[in-house]
This record gives structure tokens, C-alpha cells and sequence, in this order.
């Protein structure tokens, strides 16, 4: 018999709002997605100045991780591997740092910019910022897709990858942007279940 | 000198997106990296780009940065003595 597994936390980020758990955490509506970073962040009063450096997948990410690994012991107790994906990869940062290097006469590439052009950063930067030392992986899907996160998730926590799981759908492109990121663990409310990630993806 | 100085502090803080801090709160002698400022090497690079960008300034040697970007104070010397622009 499978065994089972709950979604312990969930949150998710768009159009200027953070849900929390169900409930909402913070909103600025109507702003642009750097105005609205930066207000969410310093409403989280986390203080990690590198947050500023990063591109817009890498912020949306970390704002929405910060809110479930906060306060949590380092991973030497919590083993908790990342799964993320999404449909535009690191797209929004490759279309900028493209247009950076079009002009063969004004040609400066921008190190920092370049460094975002792979969509798995993100996960770095939330294992340095959580002292994360565990399994990662990043998939391009066309849509969000709950059974896959339902089967690899519990196939991690299944052959002892990790104790929980951070699975989290993190889309941004052209400031257009969401994120829906959930804990599984061997205890909590909700069943991980495909109909269970797929409402709370709705809801 | 000191509006070089000046330029640089804007220019970094500017560039390597340095939130909450003003050009005031940097001192011209006060280190960049490490304890100073907290820049890291993909900062490094991106002063590199910015001395080739904004001063036609290659450095041929990426280890020499690290005498130059010592502080304000140090790199405003090496611009003022090597700028081609």
C-alpha cells in the first residue's frame, strides 16, 4: 500500500497578492512586480540584502519559499528537497539579457543578468538562503501539472530522498507572474493528492 | 577626484543594486568586499564590465581587480590614471 502523504503548508503569489494557508498574508495591488517584490519583502521583514540582486523568477520564488521555510530548523534535521517547474523556464531573464547583446557596437554583457539565465537558480538561491544540502530538480511543463508534483513527490519522500518536499509552481514572464509552493510531509491537514493540489492550485 | 568619488558611489550602488544604502554611507576607504559593502564576485565582474563600459578601461588580468576594487578611494586612482574615456 502507497504510502500517504500531507500538504502541511501552501501559499501562492499573483496579481499583487500573497495567500497564505488560505488567508491572505499581503497585498499591493496595482503595482508592477519589482514594486511589488520589494514591498512584500520588506513586509516579511527578512533581512538577506542579496534578494535586490536577483532577477524576477529568483524573487517570486524566494518571497514564496521564505514564507514556508522561515523559522524552520537548518536542513541537517528538516531534509527538505526542492521540486519546482514551470511553463516559461528562465525566459523572462534570457529575453533581457538577449536584447543586452544585440548591439555588436555597444556590446556589454552583464554578468549579473547572465548568471539568472537558467531557470534552476532560483533553487540556489533558496538552499544558500535556507541551508538546504538536498535533492533539486526543475521541470518546463506547458500548464501546471499536479499529478506529476503528487508522483515525484511521493517517490522522494517514498525512497527516503528527503523528509518533505518543497513543490512549487513558479511561472514569470514579462510581468505577468504566479506562484503556488506547498510543503509535503508525513503529517498535516489535506492529503497530498492530485485533486487536493490541484484545488488549493485554484483556490 | 571627489566628484569621480562621488559618480563611483551612484554608480555602484546604482549597478550592483545596493538597496537602503546612499552614497553617504559608503566612506572612500571603506572595503567593498568582505565585511564592507558584502560585495561578491559576480559584483566583481559587473565592475570589471562597468570599467571597460564607462571608462574604457579593459582590465587584461581579472586579478588585478582585486587591488583596484580595494576601495572608493582605489578605484577612483586607477580611473583617473588609466581612463580613455
Amino acid at each position: 500500500m502507497a504510502n500517504t502523504y500531507y500538504i502541511s503548508a501552501y501559499c501562492s503569489i499573483q496579481s499583487g497578492q500573497i495567500m497564505l494557508n488560505g488567508e491572505e498574508y499581503f497585498s499591493a495591488e496595482g503595482a508592477d512586480f519589482a514594486d511589488f517584490a520589494k514591498q512584500a519583502y520588506k513586509h516579511g521583514e527578512t533581512d538577506y540584502p542579496k534578494f535586490f540582486k536577483m532577477d524576477g523568477l529568483s524573487k517570486l520564488s524566494f518571497l514564496a519559499s521564505d514564507l514556508l521555510l522561515k523559522g524552520r530548523q537548518p536542513d541537517g534535521e528538516n531534509n527538505t528537497a526542492l521540486l519546482f517547474a514551470n511553463a516559461s523556464s528562465s525566459l523572462d531573464t534570457d529575453v533581457k539579457y538577449n536584447d543586452s547583446i544585440s548591439d555588436k557596437e555597444n556590446y556589454f554583457p552583464s554578468p549579473a543578468v547572465f548568471v539568472y539565465t537558467l531557470p534552476n537558480i532560483c533553487m540556489g538561491e533558496i538552499s544558500i538562503k535556507h541551508k538546504l544540502y538536498t535533492e533539486n530538480s526543475f521541470f518546463i511543463f506547458e500548464a501546471f501539472n499536479p499529478e506529476f508534483f503528487a508522483n515525484y513527490a511521493a517517490i522522494l519522500l517514498d525512497t527516503n530522498k528527503a523528509e518533505n518536499v518543497l513543490c512549487g509552481w513558479v511561472e514569470f514572464f514579462k510581468n505577468d507572474y504566479k506562484a503556488f509552493m506547498y510543503l509535503v510531509s508525513k503529517e498535516g491537514a489535506t492529503e497530498h493528492t492530485t485533486k487536493n493540489i490541484q484545488t488549493l492550485y485554484l483556490s | 577626484m571627489e566628484a569621480l568619488k562621488q559618480e563611483l558611489k551612484e554608480k555602484i550602488i546604482n549597478i550592483l543594486n545596493l538597496e537602503d544604502i546612499t552614497p553617504e554611507d559608503v566612506n572612500d576607504n571603506d572595503p567593498l568586499f568582505g565585511d564592507g559593502l558584502g560585495l561578491d564576485s559576480i559584483d566583481a565582474l559587473e565592475l570589471i564590465v562597468m570599467l571597460d563600459k564607462d571608462y574604457g578601461i579593459k582590465l587584461a588580468d581579472p586579478k588585478e581587480g582585486k587591488a583596484i576594487f580595494q576601495s572608493i578611494e582605489t578605484m577612483a586612482a586607477y580611473i583617473s590614471e588609466k581612463r580613455t574615456k
